[in-house]
């Protein structure tokens, strides 16, 4: 009698053992997930909070990116680039080195913006505050985010007036840095090793057409594009160039990008300096371009 | 009677002086941690797979560069004798953990559109020099999983960057999205590491006494592990030996 009573008082312990470390587990993970959802993001005046994204979310972003952030939402299997994976706290566009994470602002302006020949859509429907709210969801993904501050943002001058000197000297830099091999001699993302690029997912992608008429992902102002080729788009083969052009000189290769795009809302004045300059797309095979004024005006 | 006492005066400096020296000398001589080495070869047990050339007619330069000896895939490079090269030998157990990283930097340098070395292996936080010495446009693009992932371009001409890795990872692949074919590898490791040569000979240098764990990682064939004991002064030996699939 008494050792069967003891048998079953210690069954009952060890059961209730049990219970309590998997409720203490679960309350852990919880817990965890508590922690998380305290992230915030700052945007000018307003403070976004990761909790108050999650109806947002669920309704606006979760079919693409996925109840755990992965990417791996229902309708991923469809899309080509494939969505975000927020996990891995990896971005295109950035104000801040290759390798780092962007800015809050940087993701606001990406939740904005939508991406053009990506699915990724525009939100007109959802307040700044909502926005910034998001941002701090998409931040609560990953835990990058709670052991390291966003990249340093790199300085960028005020933007000079454009000249014909400036716009040639871009086209110098355009073949100096060899944007040509992959976006092509005119930019129409032809150049020699253009067919053989592959994202981080080994998924082929095209450099970006500049002759298509399409916004580029990460912006479509000068500032953007500034920002666009120092930066690099991580996870691309797109590289961040801001180890090799000067902070001036980069303004001219914005504007030489200029050149090549048809005409829009940003590109007049570079356009008429290409049309009067009877500017040519960059030879390849030609010498070393040492004086690029001579040698762009005796051609025929 | 003054000069005496003057020379007794000295006589005590001279001691002084001497014992100081001699305290000197032997806490000098007791400084640097009573490293040993552990060397030994790497072989491949049967026929290398083929290597296959590779065509750099899409970017001349680099073609010209090899034009009278095509260049050839690295996956796996046998070399005389049996020997297997570019073998990462590592403590993966058995380090206290407090082994500073070496100071010296280690250079990745880019020549004929191919990495030089294929494998390069560095301490976490040694630092690593990036060099392009072609005529061509490189854009640097490690694929880590444990450390941060960037891509920068490098043009002809350019300065040497500096780079660190924070972990530990065996390895990190490193390519070149301009020239498709190229591929290395970089190995971030803690304490004492060898890369074996063409002959398949390592060395790992500074090794304190104890027993450890050592690991062979090879690109194809992954990892290989023994134990290996080193004993104060004196140097010690370990040999892998991969099978050829
Ligand atoms: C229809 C599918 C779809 C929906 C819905 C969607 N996204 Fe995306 N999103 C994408 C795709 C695809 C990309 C990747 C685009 C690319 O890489 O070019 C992306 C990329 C992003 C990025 C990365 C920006 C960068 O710089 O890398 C952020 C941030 C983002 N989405 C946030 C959101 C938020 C917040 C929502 C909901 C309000 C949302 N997305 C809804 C498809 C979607
Ligand atoms: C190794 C190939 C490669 C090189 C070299 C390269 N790019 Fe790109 N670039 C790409 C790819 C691929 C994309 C498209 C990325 C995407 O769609 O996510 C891209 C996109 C862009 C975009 C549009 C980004 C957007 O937001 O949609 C701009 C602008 C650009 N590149 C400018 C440049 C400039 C300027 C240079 C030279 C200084 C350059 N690229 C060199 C591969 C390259």
């Amino acid at each position: 009698m008494e050792t069967k009573f003891m048998k079953s008082s210690l069954l009952l312990g060890a059961a209730s053992l049990l219970l309590m470390s998997a409720v203490s587990w679960a309350q852990m993970t919880k817990y965890q997930e508590d922690q998380r959802l305290n992230m915030e993001a700052h945007v000018g005046k307003y403070t976004g909070h990761a909790a108050d994204a999650q109806a947002n979310y669920r309704r606006y972003c979760v079919g693409c990116h996925g109840v755990e952030g992965d990417g791996q939402g229902e309708n991923a299997q469809w899309l080509d680039p494939q969505p975000r994976n927020f996990t891995l706290g990896q971005f295109k566009c950035r104000s801040t080195p290759s390798g780092t994470l962007p800015t809050d602002e940087d993701l606001y302006n990406s939740v904005g913006r939508g991406f053009d020949r990506s699915v990724m859509p525009i939100w007109n429907q959802l307040t700044n505050q909502d926005k910034v709210d998001l941002v701090a969801y998409v931040k609560h993904f990953s835990s990058k985010w709670t052991t390291e501050k966003a990249g340093e943002v790199f300085p960028i001058p005020a933007e000079p007036e454009v000249t014909a000197d400036r716009v040639k000297a871009g086209q110098a830099l355009f073949q100096k840095l060899e944007c040509w091999k992959c976006h092509g001699v005119e930019g129409r993302a032809n150049g020699p090793s253009s067919d053989t690029l592959q994202d981080d997912q080994n998924r082929p992608i095209k450099p970006y057409n500049f002759t298509e008429g399409s916004r580029p992902k990460c912006g479509s102002t000068d500032r953007d594009i500034y920002k666009i080729f120092m930066s690099g788009l991580d996870g691309t083969p797109m590289p961040s160039f801001i180890d090799n052009v000067k902070p001036d000189e980069a303004w001219d290769l914005v504007f030489y990008l200029r050149t090549l795009q048809p005409k829009n809302a940003y590109n007049m004045k570079e356009r008429a300096i290409a049309k009067q300059l009877g500017l040519k797309p960059i030879d390849p095979n030609a010498p070393a371009p040492a004086a690029p004024a001579a040698s762009s005006g005796g051609q025929p | 009677m003054k000069s005496h006492k003057k020379s007794v005066v000295v006589l005590f400096a001279v001691v002084f002086m001497m014992m100081g020296a001699l305290i000197l000398g032997s806490s000098v001589s007791a400084a640097p941690p009573s490293g040993s080495s552990i060397t030994g070869t790497v072989k491949l047990d049967g026929v290398a797979p083929h290597q296959k050339g590779i065509d750099m007619s899409k970017e001349p330069s680099c073609a010209a560069i090899h034009k009278d000896k095509p260049a050839m895939m690295e996956s796996v490079v046998a070399g005389a004798n049996g020997g297997l090269a570019n073998v990462v030998v590592y403590i993966s157990q058995g380090l206290s953990g407090n082994e500073a990283a070496s100071s010296d930097a280690v250079t990745l340098t880019q020549k004929g559109c191919q990495y030089i070395p294929h494998v390069v292996a560095l301490d976490a936080g040694q630092h690593m020099k990036v060099v392009n010495s072609d005529s061509t446009s490189h854009n640097i693009h490690p694929q880590p999983t444990k450390n941060a992932e960037w891509n920068k371009s490098q043009p002809p001409g350019s300065a040497p960057f500096d780079v660190t890795w924070a972990n530990e990872e065996i390895a990190v692949p490193v390519k070149c999205n301009i020239h498709p074919w190229m591929h290395g590898y970089i190995a971030v490791v803690k304490g004492p590491y060898g890369v074996s040569d063409d002959s398949g000979a390592f060395t790992l240098s500074n090794v304190a006494p104890g027993s450890y764990t050592l690991t062979a990682w090879q690109e194809t064939y992954g990892t290989q592990t023994q134990q290996v004991t080193v004993a104060a002064g004196k140097a010690a030996s370990a040999n892998f030996t991969f099978k050829a699939k």
